[in-house]
């Protein structure tokens, strides 16, 4: 365990950064949604948190995660809606009202949750080992002996990628973003996609917040995403607004999460706290390169991104 | 063929759209068959971009019918007139550019399919353009294809969806000649398939040289439809333009027995880039003394704004040169042109010239706010700005509440009479005056017509920007035409006569009695083997 | 869309109606407080037992408004330095950052630079040092801006938690206190870096850098050529452009600047309370400044009257704590709501909504960037 080249060190480091990384990845594609089609919620972490809560809280009631995890699904949602109808047919200013989403979240889930700290939770997603490839060696323990809703996540991450590139609405998303007059003018429907994508968005991230509070760390505390919200609207800049890429990069950060620890243990006299800039550094270092003009175009990066769109009207 | 006896392809009858006190169209009967190419020519403002919105959905008419292949038809959005067959191809192209040709091709078929079959698509395309001698790759990404082949996709687009009725607003206008002279070949081989392709043009050689029939509007109305093989371009300016002139006695005439001005601006070889990166001045020359005003005529998109902006400051020109006032002033920055002593009343007042948002003493004070007294030190002068702005909304006849109203809320007249006593004020040793009354009241034009007069009589030079024919005439000592970037012509405004400009704005050069030898334009258009 | 049906329609007009734009920051608290008082009803909160405990402990008693005022310091700074980035629509999110990398510069320089120097040196220079460290820091996604069209929200939000790690960083590991415990953060300061306290309260001299500076960007944003340029800019970049401003030079000026009173923030902050730079010395000032700067108009007279309010606000979040036993997270709760009302209500003040059917649009549709 202190040999920190060994195998098994690689794999232990693994094994945890895949769950620690998940609650980031749902909340990650819920906001490349939402800024594929063009509106910037920097409300991500507001809405974690009321999911981690609100996830909580109805498991707490029920005895049932998976009920839980379902209404943390709408509460996202729910709150998503809050910044859609703000943000799309009033055109107000999404960087504020994304800042508003995530105080006023990170407060009512503080406040509304001022019994539940401390709960013991009735019943979480535990680990399921998958047979035959949980016993593979060094993957079976890295990938293959998590909770269900890694397992999810596992589906879901290819399935949206396939959404976004191979579908018909997928081709409307892009454009969405992308050139919202051009969408319009072909028919497509801007305000009420727009909204829609903001509201899964949301829905996403109300569960990246039940992962936490579900099933990495059972239970509910203030503040308990820690910031991870911020990190996913990082990360889906650094994924270029890819959903495999997002996985890669959310991977890649619970890996330095899950690693600075055991690194620390193992005594290697790296500091924890420059390697956790490393992603925040990373995405400013991919978004400078994102903003060539060719890369732009290459990537695809949503070139609409945080403006309302109005019709241009003949006076 | 029966190609009389069959039902138009497309038959517009008493169209009429009013949009607020303007009239764009009144009244207009215009018709094509399948098989022909037809051209829908005009000055700016006769209406044409108005008819086709209304033929492709965009617009509903006041009153009038629009009858399909003899049926008549009621579009009430663009999606209508999509699945009745009728494609448009838009001057500005609505392709999102990082996505590739199939997928911009797909995103306008409502098809049911959830997956995207793009396979599919590549070949049906990489079929089709063989068929019509619209080649691209159906998998290149628009970002990485040039204008042309952009356009081409645009057209696919429309073919792909099955339109039997193609519409072209303009489509040579953003491609170079041996472009414009491959797409002339393809709508010729579409409109012998039995295509009806119709195509909204200014140029005459080009419409001459591609076109069945001809339709002429003049000022929302159809003066007539006229065969291309029995008209000629002499002909067919006199319908465009049609109408009397500024009577001569209300034409400036030049100050006599002063033959050797002083030169103030000249412009030598230049060359710059439109928006698009393509080339929109193409070697412009020009000269304007102290005291004399040069009126630039043309159709819109031939220059005349990068023009403006590349002897302002706001463009840079990719060859040649600026010399104002003796000072080589190329590519020097806004501020030092204007140091140098030119005012600028640029194309749209309130996105450029004016800021809307802040009131009428901060709009004042935009070119002086630097210098004194308006300024002292790092502060600015209040009461000095205050007094500024009330002698500049007396004197310029701004009808106000006050200096502390938003610019934004003044009306077009007045937000133009403030602009152009700002810029004004302070004796321009040359003023650029790009459509300084469009828009505006009677009342407030004969201002600023007056304003600009007075410059010119106390000295200064004026570059007068204009489509207004009228205007360039009343301003002007000469009037030099710009055409697809190049000067084509210029003339004494006195003895300027309405069918030597209607040619020279369509590109049509070389006729004689034109005053001045070199003007060495080649016409642009479609040349006749294309 | 092109549905058959009259859809209500919110129409533009050309400028938000006078009356609407006064009184809906006014409405907007109100209704704030409605709902947060349902809230509370709901959750079986007497709402206006709690809104008399938050009004008394902010204001119903000496220590009270003096610990409002302790909080009002850093909100006021950092409000004004975010309000004057808006006012160029430079979307500066990143005043958290540009507060740490302040109190970071001057730590270091009362610790480690200056640590023997009397206060009439030490202070000045801790100012200098703090206001330079939150330039700096607004400098990087400024630059990037100016010269490379890089998105300056994301990048400046991405340097709050790059210059957070970097001050936990310190105060874990060289800059750490070898005989402190618990907390980890920095050694005291010698008292020269303290900053004079208001008599027995904790008010500290931060307060007096707030108002000047406030004064100060009154006077610079309303009276001088600079100020007028950012007007000109921040409205309409097109006629900056025309009129020949210096726009690439003023996002960098106007960055720093913002930077620079982050910084002071900052500064004031450890020089005024901690006395020795601690782990996450800020509760999200940088962020709430934010929203001070916004609800405040980017006025700085209406940013010093919502700096106290949310201040009050925040201490009286953290009576409910002390009297009820109620989270403090009421306060941002409410602050949360006050902006959703406030962005709804501006928006009514923008448009008028309408009943009909939507018309085609002539000319193609453009998307239209918001102005602030």
């Amino acid at each position: 365990m202190d040999d920190v080249t060994s195998l098994a060190f690689l794999t232990s480091v693994l094994a945890a950064a895949i769950p620690a990384a998940t609650a980031i990845l749902y909340a990650c594609l819920g906001e490349l949604l939402c800024e594929r089609a063009g509106i910037l919620n920097l409300g991500v972490e507001g809405m974690m948190l009321m999911g981690a809560l609100g996830g909580f809280a109805v498991t707490v009631w029920t005895d049932r995660a998976w009920l839980g995890a379902l209404a943390a699904l709408g509460i996202g949602a729910a709150f998503g809606a809050l910044h859609a109808v703000l943000t799309v047919p009033i055109g107000a200013n999404q960087v504020v009202s994304g800042l508003a989403l995530t105080l006023f979240g990170a407060g009512l889930s503080a406040f509304l949750g001022r019994d539940l700290v401390g709960r013991a939770a009735p019943d979480s997603f535990g680990r399921l080992h998958v047979p035959l490839l949980g016993d593979l060696p060094e993957l079976g323990p890295i990938l293959f002996r998590q909770n269900a809703l890694v397992y999810l996540s596992y589906a879901l991450v290819p399935a949206l990628w396939f959404f976004v590139y191979r579908t018909r609405p997928g081709l409307h998303l892009r454009a969405l973003g992308e050139n919202p007059g051009t969408a319009d003018a072909l028919g497509l429907p801007v305000a009420a996609l727009r909204v829609a994508y903001v509201v899964a968005g949301g829905a996403l991230a109300g569960l990246g917040g039940a992962v936490i509070s579900l099933a990495t760390n059972p239970g509910w505390t203030e503040n308990v995403t820690a910031g991870r919200g911020y990190i996913a609207v990082a990360l889906v800049i650094f994924a270029g607004w890819n959903p495999l890429r997002a996985a890669f990069g959310a991977y890649l950060f619970g890996a330095v999460e899950a690693g600075q620890f055991r690194l620390q243990g193992a005594g290697v006299p790296i500091s924890s706290f420059f390697l956790n800039m490393l992603p925040y550094l990373f995405t400013v270092a991919a978004l400078v390169l994102a903003s060539r003009p060719a890369a732009r175009r290459r990537i695809g990066a949503p070139a609409a991104l945080g403006q309302a769109y109005v019709r241009e009207e003949r006076a | 063929m029966t190609r009389d006896a069959a039902p138009p392809a497309v038959e517009m009858r008493g169209i009429t759209k009013r949009f607020g006190e303007v009239v764009a169209n009144a009244g207009v009967d215009f018709a094509a068959r399948s098989g022909e190419v037809h051209a829908l020519v005009g000055e700016n403002g006769a209406g044409k971009s108005t008819l086709m919105s209304v033929l492709t959905g965009l617009y509903r008419p006041d009153t009038g019918t629009v009858a399909i292949d003899g049926r008549p038809v009621r579009f009430r959005s663009p999606r209508d007139a999509i699945d009745a067959g009728i494609g448009m191809v838009h001057q500005h192209f609505t392709l999102v550019d990082s996505l590739t040709v199939a997928e911009n091709v797909l995103l306008g078929r409502q098809g049911q399919g959830f997956r995207l079959d793009t396979s599919t698509v590549e070949r049906e395309l990489d079929a089709l353009g063989e068929r019509h001698g619209l080649r691209v790759d159906p998998r290149a990404r628009i970002w990485q294809l040039s204008v042309g082949e952009q356009q081409r996709v645009e057209i696919l687009r429309v073919l792909h969806r099955g339109a039997r009725i193609l519409i072209l607003d303009e489509p040579t206008a953003v491609l170079t000649p041996r472009e414009a002279a491959g797409l002339a070949a393809a709508l010729r081989g579409l409109a012998d398939e039995g295509l009806c392709v119709v195509f909204i043009s200014h140029k005459l050689d080009e419409v001459l040289a591609l076109a069945d029939q001809v339709t002429v509007l003049r000022r929302g109305r159809s003066v007539g439809t006229v065969d291309a093989a029995a008209t000629d371009r002499r002909s067919l300016a006199r319908l465009m333009v049609g109408r009397e002139l500024l009577p001569e006695d209300r034409r400036l005439t030049p100050t006599a027995g002063t033959p050797a001005r002083e030169t103030v601006l000249e412009v030598v070889g230049l060359r710059a880039e439109g928006d698009r990166g393509r080339p929109a001045l193409d070697g412009v020359d020009l000269r304007v003394g102290a005291g004399e005003s040069l009126g630039i005529a043309g159709v819109a998109g031939n220059g005349q704004r990068e023009l403006a902006e590349v002897v302002t400051g706001l463009r840079r020109a990719t060859a040649g040169r600026v010399v104002i006032g003796g000072q080589d002033l190329t590519n020097r920055s806004p501020r030092a042109v204007a140091a140098a002593g030119v005012a600028h009343i640029p194309e749209d007042r309130l996105a450029t010239g004016l800021v809307g948002g802040l009131d009428l003493a901060a709009n004042a004070i935009l070119r002086g706010y630097r210098v004194r007294p308006l300024t002292r030190g790092p502060l600015l002068a209040g009461r000095a700005i205050a007094r500024f702005t009330d002698r500049l909304l007396d004197a310029n006849d701004v009808q106000a509440p006050g200096r502390s109203t938003p610019a934004g809320r003044l009306s077009g007249g007045n937000q133009q009479k403030l602009l152009l006593g700002r810029e004004l004020d302070g004796r321009p040793r040359l003023v650029v005056a790009v459509h300084p009354a469009r828009g505006v009241d009677v009342g407030a034009t004969e201002t600023i017509h007056r304003l600009l007069r007075e410059q010119r009589a106390a000295g200064a030079a004026t570059l007068l920007i204009s489509e207004d024919l009228d205007e360039l005439l009343a301003l002007s000592d000469r009037i030099a035409v710009l055409f697809e970037g190049r000067v084509v012509g210029e003339v004494e405004s006195a003895t300027a006569d309405h069918e030597q400009l209607g040619l020279l704005m369509a590109g049509v050069t070389g006729q004689p009695g034109t005053e001045r030898a070199g003007f060495d334009g080649v016409p642009i258009g479609l040349a006749a083997d294309g | 869309m092109a549905s058959a049906i009259p859809s209500p329609r919110l129409e533009r007009r050309a400028a938000p109606s006078a009356v609407a734009s006064a009184v809906v920051p006014f409405v907007a608290v109100a209704l704030a407080l409605v709902a947060g008082g349902i809230v509370l009803w709901a959750a079986g909160e007497p709402p206006v037992a709690v809104y008399r405990a938050m009004l008394d402990g902010a204001v119903g008693s000496r220590d009270g408004v003096a610990e409002t005022l302790v909080k009002t310091i850093p909100l006021l700074l950092a409000g004004l330095g975010v309000a004057v980035a808006f006012r160029m629509r430079l979307w500066n999110i990143g005043a958290e950052g540009q507060l740490y990398l302040g109190a970071v510069a001057a730590s270091g320089t009362a610790l480690y630079v200056l640590p023997d120097a009397p206060a009439a040196v030490l202070i000045p220079a801790m100012i200098l040092a703090g206001m330079a460290g939150g330039a700096v820091w607004a400098a990087v996604p400024a630059l990037l801006r100016a010269r490379l069209q890089v998105n300056e929200i994301i990048t400046s939000l991405m340097l709050n938690y790059v210059a957070i790690l970097f001050a936990e960083y310190l105060v874990h590991g060289p800059w750490r206190d070898p005989v402190g415990f618990g907390f980890p953060g920095t050694p005291r300061f010698p008292d020269a870096a303290e900053l004079p306290q208001w008599g027995t309260t904790r008010v500290h001299l931060g307060l007096a850098f707030g108002l000047a500076a406030a004064g100060i960007l009154w006077l610079v944003l309303g009276r001088t050529r600079w100020g007028y340029e950012i007007a000109v800019a921040g409205t309409n970049a097109r006629a900056a452009r025309y009129a020949g401003l210096p726009t690439a030079r003023n996002i960098l000026l106007v960055m720093a600047l913002s930077g620079a009173l982050a910084g002071l923030a900052g500064m004031s902050e450890v020089a005024g309370i901690g006395h020795q730079l601690q782990r996450s010395f800020s509760p999200g000032y940088g962020y709430t400044a934010i929203i001070v700067a916004w609800v405040g108009r980017l006025h700085p007279g209406g940013v010093a009257l919502v700096a106290f309010l949310l201040a009050g606000l925040l201490v009286g979040g953290d009576a409910l704590q002390m009297e009820l036993g109620l989270p403090a997270a009421v306060a941002p709760m409410l602050q949360g709501a006050i902006l959703f009302f406030l962005l709804g209500g501006e928006a009514l003040a923008r448009y008028r909504v309408t009943w009909r059917r939507p018309t085609p649009i002539p000319g193609g549709p453009a998307p239209v960037v918001e102005p602030g």
